[in-house]
Order: structure tokens, then C-alpha cells, then sequence
């Protein structure tokens, strides 16, 4: 079966006063049909500006998408006119952003915000829209619809509104949804809810999910397979099962160590990773990782190691020496 | 609460039957009360010197309300919270000038709690300043540096502003800063939360070296479980301005009691697709309720799976299940 979406060398760079942030530097993956994958990262990694590229929304200027492909459905969304593309947006894409504050319309009712992205790409009447609407309402667990579809944004709650959300992303039966730190704003108990939500429901619709976020335990509950990013680029991708028990790039092995464990007692101080994350408009031609990897040798200013097949089936790292340390890690385990 | 036997020595912090309530009001000219919002609705704790308290719970459940009280940054309504020994509650401003050098605080965000105008050293000298210590400026700056370098920064950063610095490196100035005055207390709310995981890592390792190097106590405010477990020794869990469970740390998280607290543990993932495979879980359904008409009995009743008909009847106290554990809920023994 082919992939459902394929991206292939994107790049996306920000022209800023301070020089050019290539923000992401080349990345390439596949998402099949019904398939959930994780983009992890910190801060300025490239996570969300790699997911908004798909869908072409990052503001130009100051960005702009310099180089790549991004195929689906048989399509190269990069080639298509600005029409074509609102067609996918919406509708075959659903997106669910961060903040649902800020994604919601302040002054139209929840109900008119889900009737007009039926209306606008279904071309439905506003009835059969309405009754589309409280489907949707029931489906992501918000009972009493007739009322809450009368309501202003303000008046729900955080969680409530991201539900929102997923109905409005689910209303037009798309194939793929992209999910921005979709319960990061959330308390835990509500997080929980929410990623319960959209696993059941994409499971149940089949609908593939992109879900980025930098809360690893969110990635090992919900992830079938994980990119991890740094610097602009995927540094390792795979399975998440994979990735987590046989990291082999130097960052994963980091990040995975420093973070403190809720189902372990407190073990020793935590390993952090030394330094802070390079700034992305003066990005040497070595790995991007070198400065702040105990690792490093003089191959790694050198040249920016490919992105390899090592370990288990598809997964995928980015370090000239990642055989050899995932073998010795193998051993000291 | 009793001390444990054998300990002799007076507690640092006790905190009894705090309430903060904040009133509502409606009308723009005519202003009327009508209703409060209570934000912390009588709870105890104690916290001995030396130690780290950890207090978690989710948005709005009064865990920084607490701590603002604590502060004095807020009067409290009722109660009283001696600090060694001495009821501190009430204290007028000039009393509690001498109060502040001994009792600091480390804010979430580090972005919104430096003044962007003033240069680090400045930050940092202020405390010094406002309390007339080391009046002369030489000796100011010298002990600047000397804390910046505590801190883990260079302490030629003195002459930058805090737009120059990273997030982990603002929340050191935040530290140093809190250290100006040699506390022997101090209140660190979400101090960690708003930092990348690379960076949250190193941040909690500078404070449990700070700690152990000038016998500090904390009282640590977080919602974010796996730190509080690593970095506690008692953990106190609040639920719409009560506390509902508190015992030592790993009693805590491994034989958590009261529901609410099973449920919040259950609701974070770990970083482990293999455990997360295993662990079955039920989200808690609904939302916490308003503080301003918390529901009668047992505030946590209306989303609790254990609930009887007396839960609605009467607020449980906090009782002593085994040594050690305290836990407000009248159906687990």
C-alpha cells in the first residue's frame, strides 16, 4: 500500500534581521493510511514549522518553503494554486492547533464554526450542515449539542473547546490530521481525556494522525512510530517501541535519560544534556548535535551524517557512530 | 500533623486551617459582592527545615494560591501559618520586610518575571539593594558574580539584558536572584515547567545542589508528577482548594489512596512504550468543578468512581491511614 502522505526533502527557511533560520533543514517521511506518528522535539526544533510546511502555512515573508515535495493522495501539495490547496485544508487535512482560544472565532457561535467548514467544502445546506454539526458534537463526547452548538468559545472550557477542535478537523472526513501540542495548554486529567479522544476516534475512522509534541510519555502511549527532530532535521525515526528500547542516536539516548521516571523511584541526579540547542542561522556543515554530544569525534565537524537504516526494521538515525554506541548501550544494559 | 518520633526539632513551616477567598463582584458602578471564590478552602501542612514539599495538583485546584499566602503576597482569610514558630499570617508591611530576606521565590516564567529594562547584574544587586545588604556597590557586584557563577553562568552575563539569554539561562538569573539574601526558605512555583526537557534537567539538578549546599527548604509547586517525584521527600496533592492526600514521596506514587490521586498518576504517560502497553487506564470524565460553588461533601465526589451517598453529605478530613500517609476520603481504609 502506498503511503498516505509523503514528504521528501522539505526545507523551510525564516528570512530574520539576524540572518536565514533554517528552521527545517531537509526532512523526509511517510505516513500510511490510519497510522499515528509522533514529531518530538524541543523548542525551535522544527517540529511545527515541518507540519504547518505541509499545509502551507507558514507566512511569507518572512518564510518561505525553499525546497521538496510533499505528496498526497497522489498529489504534490507544494505545486498546487492557493485555491486548490484551501480545498485540502479543512477537509481532506483536518488540524488541530495548541491553543483552541486562539484557533476559535471569539465572535461566532461553535455552531456556526463548524457549519461553515461543512457548508464551505461540502457545498451543504445549512440543515443538512446543522445536523452534521450535532453528529459531530456527539462524537467527540460533548453531550446536550442543540445547546452548546448556540455557544461562544468563552463560555467552554479548555477542554471542551479543544473538542471542538477535533470536530471541526473531523467534519469533512478527512484522511489525515495534524495535531499541534494538541493537549499541551490542558491539565493532566483533561490531557488524558483529549488523547483518549483521538486515539478512539481515529482508530474507529481510520483517519492517520500527525501528532507533535515534546511530552515523551505522550509518544509511548499513543505513537506507532516516532520522528525525532533537532535542529531542523529528524535525527531518528522508527518504531516507537524501537526507538525507546534501542535509541541509537546520541540525542534520543539523552533525551530519553533526562527525563525523571513517574513509575520509578528516584534513582540518582538526572543526566542532562549540557549546552543549549545551536542557533539555526549559523548551523556549521558538521552534525548539529556535535557541540553538546559526548560522543562526538572529528568526523562529526566534519560532514552532517545521512540518516542510515540501523537497528530494527525501519528505524532510521542520523550518527556516524550509531552502531557501535547502540552496541555498547546493548551491552551495559 | 505529628511529627515523626523522635524528631525533636520545631517544624520550619506549619500552616493551619488556610483559607484564601477571593471575593466576586458584578456591576460597574454600583460594585456588589456576589459570591467568592475560594481558592484555598482550609488546608494544613508542614514543612520541616531541610526538606522539599512538593505540591501538585491541576489549574485552580489553590497550589499557587498557597504558596502566594505563604509568601504574604496575599492576606489570608482565615488560618494561620507559623513560621518558626511565629504566626506570620498577619504581619503587617514593616514586619514583613525582615520576613522576605529570609523567605524568597523562583517564578514559572522566566520570560515575564525579569524586568526587561534592567541589565542581569542589576536583577540580582536589587534584593541586596532594597534590604540594605552589602551597601557597598564593589562588594555588590563581587557577590553578583559570585551568584551568577553559583548559578551556573558566566558572570560576565551581569552586563546583559535578559532578552540576550535563553529560557534556562533567565531561570538562573531567577535563582541567583532568589539567593541574593541567603534565604532559608524558599517557594519555587512551576519553577521548571516552562523549560525544555534538556534544560528542565539541568535547572533541577542546580537546585538540588543549591539545596544540600545552603541547607535550603522548599516548598515545591508543580503539576508536573515525575519531577515532583524526583525532586520531593513529601508531596501533598490539593483538589479545588483542599489537600487531599499527603504522604512521603515513593509512598505516594506507589500506593497512592484517595481516588482523585490514583487517577491523576494514571492520567501521565510514561516514557515507555512497553509499560504503556501493559498500563490499562479510565480517564476521569468531566471537569473540576468552580471554585466558586464548590459541590457539597466531598468536593471530588461528583467525578469520583468511589462515591456512596455520605460523600455528598460531609467533607472528609484528613486521616492518618498508615504512618506517615494522610488522605481525605471517607471510602478507603
Amino acid at each position: 500500500m502506498p503511503p498516505l502522505l509523503e514528504v521528501k526533502n522539505l526545507e523551510t527557511e525564516f528570512r530574520t534581521g539576524a540572518g536565514i533560520v533554517h528552521a527545517v533543514d531537509g526532512i523526509s517521511y511517510a505516513v500510511d493510511p490510519g497510522e499515528t506518528v509522533a514529531i518530538v522535539g524541543e523548542s525551535g526544533s522544527g517540529k511545527s514549522v515541518g507540519a504547518l510546511s505541509i499545509l502551507r502555512l507558514i507566512p511569507d515573508p518572512p518564510g518561505q518553503i525553499i525546497g521538496g515535495e510533499v505528496w498526497f493522495a497522489g498529489r504534490n501539495l507544494l505545486q498546487l494554486s492557493e485555491e486548490e490547496m484551501r480545498e485540502v485544508r479543512g477537509s481532506e487535512i483536518g488540524m488541530v492547533f495548541q491553543e483552541p482560544m486562539t484557533s476559535l472565532n471569539p465572535v461566532l457561535t461553535i455552531g456556526r464554526q463548524i457549519t461553515e467548514t461543512i457548508e464551505q467544502h461540502r457545498g451543504a445546506d445549512p440543515e443538512t450542515a446543522h445536523k452534521r454539526a450535532v453528529e459531530l458534537l456527539g462524537l467527540v463526547g460533548i453531550s446536550d449539542a442543540e445547546r452548546r452548538l448556540r455557544q461562544y468559545p468563552h463560555q467552554l472550557s479548555g477542554g471542551m473547546r479543544q473538542r471542538i477542535m477535533i470536530a471541526i478537523a473531523l467534519a469533512c472526513d478527512p484522511k489525515l490530521i495534524i495535531a499541534d501540542e494538541p493537549t499541551t495548554a490542558l491539565d493532566v486529567t483533561i490531557q488524558a481525556q483529549i488523547l483518549e479522544l483521538m486515539q478512539q476516534l481515529t482508530r474507529r475512522l481510520g483517519v492517520a494522525l500527525i501528532i507533535i509534541t515534546h511530552n515523551l510519555g505522550v509518544v509511548a502511549r499513543y505513537a506507532h512510530r516516532v520522528n525525532v527532530m533537532y535542529a531542523g532535521r529528524i535525527v531518528e525515526s522508527g518504531s516507537a517501541a524501537a526507538v525507546y528500547h534501542t535509541p541509537h542516536h546520541p540525542y534520543t539516548m539523552a533525551l530519553l535519560n533526562s527525563v525523571p521516571r513517574l513509575d520509578r523511584p528516584r534513582q540518582a541526579r538526572l543526566d542532562p544534556i549540557e549546552g543549549a540547542p545551536p542557533d539555526l542561522t549559523r548551523l556549521g556543515r558538521g552534525c548539529s548535535f556535535q557541540p553538546r554530544c559526548r560522543f562526538a569525534v572529528a568526523a562529526c565537524l566534519e560532514a552532517r551524517p545521512p540518516l542510515e537504516p540501523v537497528g530494527a526494521p525501519g528505524q532510521l538515525a542520523a550518527c556516524f557512530r550509531s552502531k557501535e554506541l547502540a552496541a555498547a548501550s546493548g551491552r551495559a544494559a | 500533623m505529628s511529627n515523626p518520633p523522635g524528631d525533636t526539632q520545631p517544624p520550619l513551616l506549619e500552616v493551619r486551617g488556610l483559607q484564601m477567598y477571593f471575593p466576586v463582584t458584578e456591576g460597574l458602578i454600583a460594585r456588589r459582592q456576589i459570591g467568592e471564590v475560594k481558592a484555598v478552602d482550609g488546608i494544613d501542612l508542614t514543612i520541616r527545615r531541610g526538606e522539599t514539599l512538593g505540591l501538585v495538583g491541576e489549574s485552580g485546584c489553590g497550589k499557587t494560591t498557597t504558596g502566594r499566602c505563604i509568601l504574604r503576597l496575599e492576606t489570608p482569610t482565615a488560618g494561620e501559618i507559623r513560621y518558626n514558630g511565629v504566626d506570620i499570617a498577619k504581619l503587617g508591611r514593616r514586619e514583613l520586610v525582615a520576613l522576605r530576606r529570609r523567605i524568597q521565590v523562583i517564578f514559572q516564567d522566566p520570560y515575564s518575571s525579569l524586568n526587561p529594562r534592567m541589565k542581569v547584574g542589576s536583577i540580582i544587586a536589587e534584593p541586596m539593594r532594597v534590604h540594605g545588604v552589602e551597601p557597598d556597590a564593589t562588594k555588590r557586584l563581587a557577590r553578583v558574580r559570585e551568584l551568577l557563577s553559583l548559578c551556573g553562568l558566566n558572570p560576565n552575563f551581569a552586563d546583559r539584558y535578559p532578552h540576550e539569554m535563553s529560557g534556562g539561562q533567565r531561570q538562573r538569573v531567577g535563582i541567583a536572584r532568589a539567593l541574593a539574601l541567603d534565604p532559608e526558605f524558599i517557594v519555587c512555583d512551576e519553577a521548571v515547567s516552562a523549560l525544555d526537557v534538556s534544560i528542565q534537567a539541568q535547572i533541577i539538578n542546580l537546585l538540588e545542589d543549591l539545596r544540600e549546599r545552603f541547607s535550603l527548604t522548599y516548598l515545591f509547586i508543580a503539576h508536573d508528577l515525575s519531577v515532583v517525584r524526583h525532586l520531593c521527600q513529601r508531596v501533598a496533592v490539593m483538589y479545588l482548594g483542599r489537600v487531599v492526600e499527603l504522604a512521603a514521596c515513593d509512598e505516594l506514587f506507589d500506593n497512592p489512596l484517595h481516588p482523585y490521586t490514583r487517577a491523576l498518576l494514571a492520567a501521565v504517560p510514561v516514557p515507555d512504550p512497553t509499560v504503556e502497553a501493559e498500563r490499562s487506564f479510565q480517564p476521569l470524565t468531566g471537569e473540576v468543578p468552580s471554585p466558586i460553588n464548590p459541590p457539597p461533601g466531598c468536593v471530588f465526589h461528583p467525578r469520583c468512581p468511589l462515591t456512596v451517598a455520605a460523600c455528598k453529605e460531609a467533607r472528609p478530613e484528613l486521616r492518618e491511614l498508615r504512618p506517615g500517609h494522610w488522605v481525605a476520603c471517607g471510602q478507603v481504609h
